[in-house]
């Protein structure tokens, strides 16, 4: 009992709940306050007197120390307020295999991001080719948003790629964004091209979410940061969840909903880390893909349910005594698993269709130099079961392990700078090898942000 | 039971307790935070002196600090523009965002040097706002200690006044300090040095050392063997006495310019803990005046 009561006491008086209703004390602080109140106002005339005389006699007393006066501020004209911008151009010469069509055996198409018929999709074009101009303009809107645009540029289009706007005064460790944006599932989703430490994205993010390699949607994502030494964020997003593998169903309320936590620190001076596991769910009506047909003929199917994907992903980084400039490490690898279900009309017949497909990346790239980096990187994806129903009559369905590996080599003269020699065989589609060379450059032009970890 | 009572009695015991969390950005800003506040702070510093600041990663454990900081020291003038920005941003702390009392920039608080009239990458990584290497002019550590005294005290009004008595003891041991550097450096007033980067602008302002040349073709850029062999050339004409680094730059260049003409390769800790006896900031300034008189002789 009595330790019960010492508890008690010290919790109260830890918390400063301790209040003392003394009359007496009360009447002393009048008094004190009675005092200061008096005494602050003698203080103010004198003060007032003392700048009067200032302002009379001549310059103000020699500096005890000959130090450098404080800069003046900056100049302060209306195109100050301009926001930051930036430019990535990007592009490569790449060689390799002439394909009627490009896929991943196995998994569905996502139907890509060609810019009008008869293009040719990014990830498909041989030769010289230019990517998209990334126009960035960001600022902070006012001391509690800031917000940033992203403009994809291209022949005769303007995408745009983000738009948001972020919190910057919620505290709590809670952060807001609304608008256009990457998922923040996963490793990579967020990061952009000209971050990737290869030429393409991994077969898993083009299956998963198509060549683009990322999945953004319209809407909001809540973020909270926990206050604890551990790195620990949690984060929710719902958004219209009109790209692949949902389909724009224009309805109210969430078109899809995503879930993800990210834990990460520090192990000594040299090494950090981060691992996160992301959950994202949407709905597809009508999501159109051909098939190939048990004849060898083409099958179009339209596929209307849910597709649920989880994606777990770790990050490794190790620098000599944490200073990455000169000499540093980085491993990533992210697994994914996917599940559809619902129905898929070939012929305007509709039948149970699911499936269950899986795949991962691992990859790591070693910086040896200030100027000099080289990478690895392995993937695998499996074709895990899918189940087509009456369809599979129809439909040529093989168990298929789409792999590639990839060697790179990049040169960077500044952080602006970049080329990169990219060797890979890809195997990802049934009975073909690709031996394919890319190479790439990216450089970033202006007020270039910072780059996530 | 006893472990609930535990736990509330942790949990009730954490607002009551009056330490500021203050993340510095550099080792320096941390260690004039130490000298000021005592142990009325819980000082964390993001780098080392073995980490350039420019190239710092924003990696996990700095947003979990940041998230918790009650005040950011930071140097400013764009030093640590790689990724602090993304660190306050993403924070989810209200306190420590730019314009609010809780983010401080030391180089705010001086008169920078080498401010570029124009600002352009064909000049390599140039700060609009001057060089932000300002602690190496110990004159500027005082108007900075003042300056933050002040935004602890602000912050921190329940020990307002052992910020400022801190600070008053402190600038009274430093301007006796500075004194005596002052006097044992004066025989290294007009001597022409060679310089890795442009980290020692400000020491040289200083001591009146006279930057001959930089190793790095341009800030930011890596020494070429084409630039070090005009640096070679240029000997005869302005000959440099020593070349100077700080602990986190390579020591090659600096090396290979030192055999090639016979001068010294100088290492200066050049921030607190960049050689074993610079443990705080008068040792970061004993050692190296120390360090300077030795490579004179």
């Amino acid at each position: 009992m009595s330790k019960k009561l010492t508890a008690l006491a010290l919790l109260l008086a830890a918390s400063g709940v301790v209040q003392a209703e003394d009359g007496d004390l009360a009447a002393i602080r009048a008094q004190i306050d009675e005092m200061k109140k008096t005494y602050e106002q003698r203080i103010a005339a004198l003060e007032q007197k003392l700048a009067q005389a200032e302002a009379k006699t001549a310059p103000p007393a020699a500096q005890p120390m000959p130090a450098i006066e404080p800069a003046p501020a900056a100049t302060s004209a209306a195109s100050g307020f301009n926001p930051e911008v930036s430019l990535i151009l990007q592009g490569q010469y790449r060689n390799m295999k002439q394909l009627d069509e490009r896929g991943i055996t196995g998994f569905v198409p996502a139907g890509g991001h060609d810019h009008g018929a008869g293009e040719i999709e990014d990830g498909s074009k041989r030769g010289f080719s230019v990517n998209h101009t990334e126009l960035v303009l960001a600022a902070n809107i006012d001391p509690y948003w800031r917000g940033q645009a992203i403009l994809a540029l291209i022949d005769g289009a303007v995408e745009v790629e983000e738009a948001w706007f972020q919190s910057l005064g919620l505290g709590q460790g809670i952060g807001l964004k609304g608008g256009r944006f990457r998922s923040g599932i996963g490793y990579l989703n967020e990061q952009h091209p000209h971050m990737w430490d290869f030429s393409d994205a991994p077969l898993m993010y083009q299956a998963l979410f198509g060549t683009h390699g990322s999945y953004a949607q319209d809407g909001v994502q809540a973020k909270w940061l926990a206050p604890t030494e551990l790195f620990v964020e949690l984060g929710a997003e719902a958004g219209r969840g009109a790209a692949f593998p949902g389909t724009d169903r224009n309805g109210n309320g969430r078109g899809a909903a995503a879930l993800f936590a990210h834990v990460g620190g520090d192990v000594g001076v040299a090494h950090n880390w981060r691992a996160g596991l992301s959950w994202l769910t949407t709905e597809a009506r009508n999501r159109a893909a051909h098939f190939e047909g048990v004849a060898g003929d083409e099958v179009e199917g339209a596929f209307s349910g849910s597709s649920r994907t989880w994606i777990a992903d770790f990050v490794w980084k190790w620098a000599p005594d944490g200073n990455p400039k000169y000499r540093n490490f980085k491993f990533q690898t992210e697994y994914f698993q996917r599940q559809e279900r619902g129905t898929l009309a070939v012929d305007d017949n509709p039948d149970a269709y699911r499936t269950r497909q899986s795949g991962w990346y691992a990859q790591g790239v070693y910086q040896f130099t200030p100027n000099w980096r080289a990478g690895l990187r392995y993937e695998q994806l499996d074709s895990g079961t899918r189940d087509f129903g009456s369809h599979a009559a129809t439909v040529l369905v093989e168990d298929y392990r789409p792999k590639k590996a990839s060697a790179m080599l990049d040169y960077s003269w500044s952080e602006f700078s970049r080329v990169r020699l990219q060797y890979a065989q890809d195997k990802s589609m049934l009975g073909i090898t690709d031996h394919q060379i890319t190479l790439q450059y990216v450089m970033s032009l202006g007020a270039h942000g910072a780059h996530k970890f | 039971m006893r472990i609930l009572f535990c736990l509330l009695l942790a949990l009730a015991a954490l607002p009551a307790r009056a330490d500021l969390n203050v993340f510095a950005t550099v080792p320096e800003w941390a260690a004039l935070a130490r000298e000021i506040g005592g142990d009325k702070l819980r000082v964390y510093s993001a780098t080392t002196a073995f980490q350039d600041p420019h190239r710092i990663e924003a990696r996990p454990s700095l947003l979990a600090q940041a998230r918790r900081a009650d005040l950011v020291v930071a140097a400013g003038a764009d030093l640590e523009t790689a990724w602090l920005p993304l660190v306050l941003r993403d924070s989810g702390n209200a306190a420590i965002q730019p314009g609010r009392p809780g983010y401080f920039e030391a180089a705010a608080q001086v008169r920078r040097l080498d401010v570029p009239a124009v600002v352009d990458r064909a000049h390599g990584d140039v700060h609009a706002a001057g060089n932000p290497h300002i602690h190496l002019d110990p004159r500027n550590v005082l108007k900075v200690g003042e300056a933050l005294s002040a935004r602890l005290a602000e912050l921190d009004a329940a020990n307002a006044a052992a910020y400022r008595a801190g600070y008053a003891a402190f600038a009274t041991r430093w301007q006796a300090a500075v004194a005596r550097w002052e006097k044992e450096a004066a025989p290294l007033k007009g001597m022409p040095v060679l310089v890795h980067h442009a980290s020692f602008a400000y020491l040289n302002h200083w001591l009146g050392l006279v930057e001959v040349g930089a190793l790095e073709p341009k800030p930011g850029i890596e020494p070429t063997a084409s630039h070090l062999g005009a640096l070679l050339a240029q000997q005869q004409a302005k000959p440099a006495r020593m070349v100077l680094r700080t602990a986190y730059q390579p020591d090659g260049p600096s090396r290979w310019i030192a055999g090639k003409t016979g001068m010294p390769a100088v290492l200066l800790p050049y921030t607190v803990g960049g050689t074993p006896e610079a443990k705080d900031l008068s040792g970061l300034f004993d050692d190296t005046v120390q360090r300077l008189l030795k490579a004179a002789r």
